[in-house]
């Protein structure tokens, strides 16, 4: 099949591009310069690679980038920059949640998403929205902590 | 420096911040004008002939643009030994084809480079390469490989390495024990399973020098690359990225020579990144070991005598299965006084996929026998596993099995009665749930072994600002080695610590200082760093002195400022001491160089000699609920008690213990890479499992501060030994609970079943 131009709003900003069908959302955001969206194994088994679609976090390698015509998307990079962290990454930071840092993009937005749709999860909770983003490094205690420590602010 | 003002406090490190912005450069994540995907042709199967390799159709393929198979790169082979600073080792055997020619030992062999205009036409490429292979017979089982007739993966045998110790009268040492307990452990292939895959990009630059930045563990591959290609070493430059995960399958090189041949032979920069398919296909596993174990003891648990016999699958190809096979046996006893040791180690070729580094290099297989050998002991004398423990562990100033005495703390006791007692009250069985405890106490070196000779070097210098910069080649794969410099560089000048700024490796920019492994880092480089920094602050208090007319001991520097110590008032800023220093050419940088304290090779014949600079200890204790019907165990509470002898950055060092507990409960209960006939069944994270979020609870991390030590300020390693007990603890704990032995890695339900029939 022939490329087909396709209109992906990503962190805020509009992109039209020509692929083709089999380009996943992942290849798509990282060609574009979205490397913050990690690619770890292309089957949906890591979560490295999770991004909002319409405020959902999804696993970008098991979506087509077809199938984000017109969706809004959100990548770590669109929550916060250095400047102007978003709280969570701020607290993944100071947790001491960040090793080597290649699933952590990953983690926050997932963490963004539970966040929006329960502002006040217990660790069973967090510990469950992160369930499908392996960390290799951590042993999640100190990404759950961080996690944990956002909602402990917030409510005092 | 007693009070510290910088080191031991728990920061964030530098890179924190940027890793969750996504703002961190990986080596996949960089691109080049023009530049070129790269692939690889693999072998489908593990032992072949290969009759024909034809490429035409592919380099007819439009878009593709070089493909390479051995004939056109003079069937180079690379040496897989030991890289160092003083030089490349070279082993006999050592050697493995860059690309196969005449035949294949491994699925997955690497047969063919192909860099083409896009990721898809070069994938397309690699089906068009015509190789016609001739299956041969394999052998897939070390025992079987070291049977006369077996299939010979190398001439002349399968033998890759033979180690042994020789120590006392072992005949005696069993006539004088009241009991001999025998048996046999079984530990299999484990993934490394980091989540970024092999990756990196190369070019030649205009100097003609090849540029490859790459996931790395190790900067001193330019050598091997150098040599493997043929040009000179002063023409190949490592740029290592932060890597997204090492644990040591970042040891061993990866990807740099197929990018720096890609980039010669095309002149444009070329990409390549492994799937995690090709990752889990293409890079080492951690060695499945068969071990045999013989301790005589004495009534009271004292043990007279141990003999082991420990087996390795070195797979295809020896990479670093000649050290990790020594240090198995050098660590062979575990953490115990014993005067009659015979321990015999044997690392054997098969068709199998290839071992080499994977956290702990051979210290946590053993540790899994000897603990659970300390458990087996117990059960038959009817003791508490720690009254047997305790009368046989070392102490400071005891020599262990090769005879080296140990001058650092050995706080053995007091770290496996903290993880017991925090452990807390029991939690009661539950019908056909019963609950075991167990723990497992461990020693393991930290640095590495002192004939490699180990240096590292660091350069520091401090701005006209009084801001300073660190310039040290140690890769950092996520452990915060980076971070931790800056402190000790931040504590000794007494420079805010957002003030110093450490440059991530280069070898064109950042002197050697070897390679992340061995839990050598902080040991290493920081001891450069503290080195470096304490001549540069040498410097600034002599001419401080002068300025102040007061001796430079009464005279100190912190938050960016020099004063005089009881007189706190008569200071300046550090920037105007610079000043000073930089108009009267005093010189304001310094290049150190720490040297591991260097030895001779232990004697072959007995393994008696000094074998590592120092060691780690600690225990891990854990409670299980173990569900007789199904054969499940859950971990209901952990406890990693570890003496690390100094924190430089206590989060940082939490981190890499809750790390390491918990991929040693993943080695303990769930990771096995299933491989049958040299294939690998479980080639995927969805077949390959590791721990998730929901597995296992937090694990409580006791720091226990000796204080003594190799490292700076006293500081030991953790980056390894933080892996090395859980398993063996975690066994411990299940036979606990069933009352029955599990002598076998991972403790699937399946496994406690068998066990309980």
């Amino acid at each position: 099949m022939q490329p087909k131009l396709i209109t992906l709003t990503i962190n805020g900003r509009t992109h039209q591009v020509a692929l083709k069908p089999n380009v996943t959302l992942l290849h798509a955001l990282r060609d574009l310069g979205y490397t913050d969206v990690k690619n770890g194994c292309e089957k949906g088994d890591c979560g490295a690679c999770a991004v909002l679609l319409n405020g959902r976090a999804v696993n970008s390698c098991l979506v087509l980038a077809w199938q984000a015509d017109g969706a809004e998307i959100t990548t770590a990079a669109g929550l916060g920059t250095v400047d102007r962290p978003h709280p969570i990454q701020e607290a993944l930071a100071d947790s001491g949640g960040v090793q080597c840092g290649f699933c952590i993009p990953g983690i926050v937005v997932s963490a963004k998403a539970l966040l929006d749709r329960n502002p006040n999860p217990t660790e069973e909770e967090i510990r469950e929205a992160i369930s499908g983003n392996l960390c290799r490094c951590t042993g999640y205690t100190l990404i759950v902590e961080g996690i944990r420590r956002i909602i402990e602010s917030k409510n005092q | 420096m007693a009070n510290f003002k910088v080191v031991g406090k728990p920061i964030r490190r530098f890179d924190a911040l940027s890793k969750a912005v996504g703002a961190t450069v990986f080596a996949d994540d960089f691109k080049m004008p023009g530049m070129l995907h790269g692939k690889v042709l693999r072998s489908p199967y593990p032992s072949a002939r290969i009759v024909r390799i034809d490429p035409s159709r592919a380099r007819a393929l439009p878009g593709v643009v070089c493909v390479l198979t051995a004939a056109d790169i003079g069937y180079a082979k690379m040496v897989a030994d030991i890289p160092g600073q003083t030089g490349q080792r070279e082993r006999r055997g050592s050697e493995t084809p860059v690309l196969a020619w005449d035949r294949v030992r491994y699925k997955g062999e690497a047969v063919a480079l192909v860099a083409a205009e896009t990721e898809e036409i070069a994938e397309r490429a690699l089906d068009l390469i015509d190789v016609e292979y001739e299956p041969l017979p394999g052998v897939f089982d070390p025992l079987e490989a070291m049977k006369p007739g077996a299939p010979v993966v190398f001439e002349p045998d399968n033998i890759v390495a033979r180690w042994r110790i020789r120590k006392g009268d072992i005949e005696a040492g069993f006539a004088a024990a009241d009991l001999i307990i025998e048996n046999t452990y079984r530990v299999p292939f484990v993934e490394h399973a980091y989540m970024e895959p092999e990756s990196g990009v190369a070019w030649v630059d205009e100097r003609g020098v090849i540029n490859i930045r790459v996931s790395t563990q190790v900067m001193e591959h330019f050598r091997t690359v150098a040599r493997t290609i043929g040009v000179p070493q002063n023409r190949v430059r490592i740029q290592g990225a932060f890597a997204g995960g090492g644990f040591g399958g970042k040891e061993d090189i990866t990807v740099e020579v197929f990018l720096a041949l890609l980039a010669l032979h095309t002149r444009r920069p070329v990409r390549l990144a492994y799937t995690r398919e090709e990752s889990i296909l293409a890079h080492s596993k951690r060695h499945p070991y068969i071990m045999r174990y013989r301790t005589g003891v004495k009534r009271n648990g004292r043990i007279t005598a141990l003999q082991a016999e420990l087996i390795a699958d070195s797979g295809a190809y020896p990479y670093l299965s000649p050290y990790v096979s020594l240090y198995s046996t050098v660590m062979a006893t575990g953490p115990y006084r014993i005067d009659n040791v015979w321990v015999d180690t044997v690392a054997v070729a098969t068709n199998n996929p290839f071992t080499s580094a994977f956290r702990g290099f051979g210290g946590p297989q053993p540790c899994f026998a000897y603990e659970r050998q300390m458990d087996e002991i117990a059960r038959a004398l009817g003791l508490d596993p720690l009254e047997v423990r305790r009368i046989n562990y070392l102490r400071t100033g005891d020599t262990t099995a090769t005879g080296q005495v140990v001058h650092s703390a050995v706080l053995l006791e007091e770290s496996a009665r903290r993880a017991l007692e925090a452990l807390g009250e029991r939690t009661p069985d539950r019908g056909p749930i019963r609950v075991g405890r167990g723990f497992a106490s461990y020693f393991q070196s930290y640095g590495r072994l002192m004939w490699l000779h180990d240096t590292s070097q660091a350069w520091v210098g401090l701005e006209l600002d009084g801001t300073v910069v660190i310039r040290c080649g140690a890769p950092d794969p996520g452990g915060g080695q980076l971070s931790s410099l800056c402190q000790i560089a931040s504590e000794v000048l007494g420079v805010p610590l957002e003030n110093v700024v450490a440059y991530t490796p280069d070898t064109a920019l950042t002197p050697l200082a070897g390679t992340t492994t061995a839990t050598r880092q902080l040991y290493m480089s920081g001891n450069a760093v503290l080195q470096a920094a304490t001549a540069i602050r040498k410097t600034l208090l002599e001419r401080a002195s002068r300025y102040f007319e007061e001796d430079p001991d009464d005279l100190d520097l912190a938050d960016g400022r020099v004063f005089v110590k009881n007189d706190p008032d008569r200071s300046m800023p550090l920037a105007d001491l610079v000043r000073i220093c930089a108009a009267e050419g005093l010189p304001l940088s310094h290049l150190a160089m720490f040297k591991a304290p260097f030895r001779d090779p232990i004697d072959p014949e007995t393994g008696q000699g000094d074998v590592f600079p120092d060691f780690t200890f600690g225990t891990f204790a854990v409670e299980v609920a173990v569900d007789t019907e199904t054969g499940q165990v859950e971990v209901l509470k952990s406890v990693a008690c570890h003496d690390v002898g100094r924190a430089i950055n206590p989060a940082a060092v939490i981190g890499q213990i809750q790390g390491g507990s918990h991929q040693g409960l993943g080695y303990a209960l769930m990771e096995n890479l299933i491989v049958e006939n040299g294939e690998i069944k479980t080639p995927s994270l969805s077949e390959y499992l590791i721990p998730t979020s929901v597995d296992y609870p937090t694990t409580q991390v006791i720091l226990l501060e000796s204080g003594t030590g190799v490292g700076p300020f006293g500081a030991k390693g953790i980056g390894e030994p933080a892996l090395t007990p859980v398993a063996p603890a975690v066994a411990n704990a299940v036979v606990d609970a069933i009352g029955v032995p599990i002598n076998e890695l991972p403790i699937t339900p399946e496994r406690v079943l068998r066990a309980l029939r």
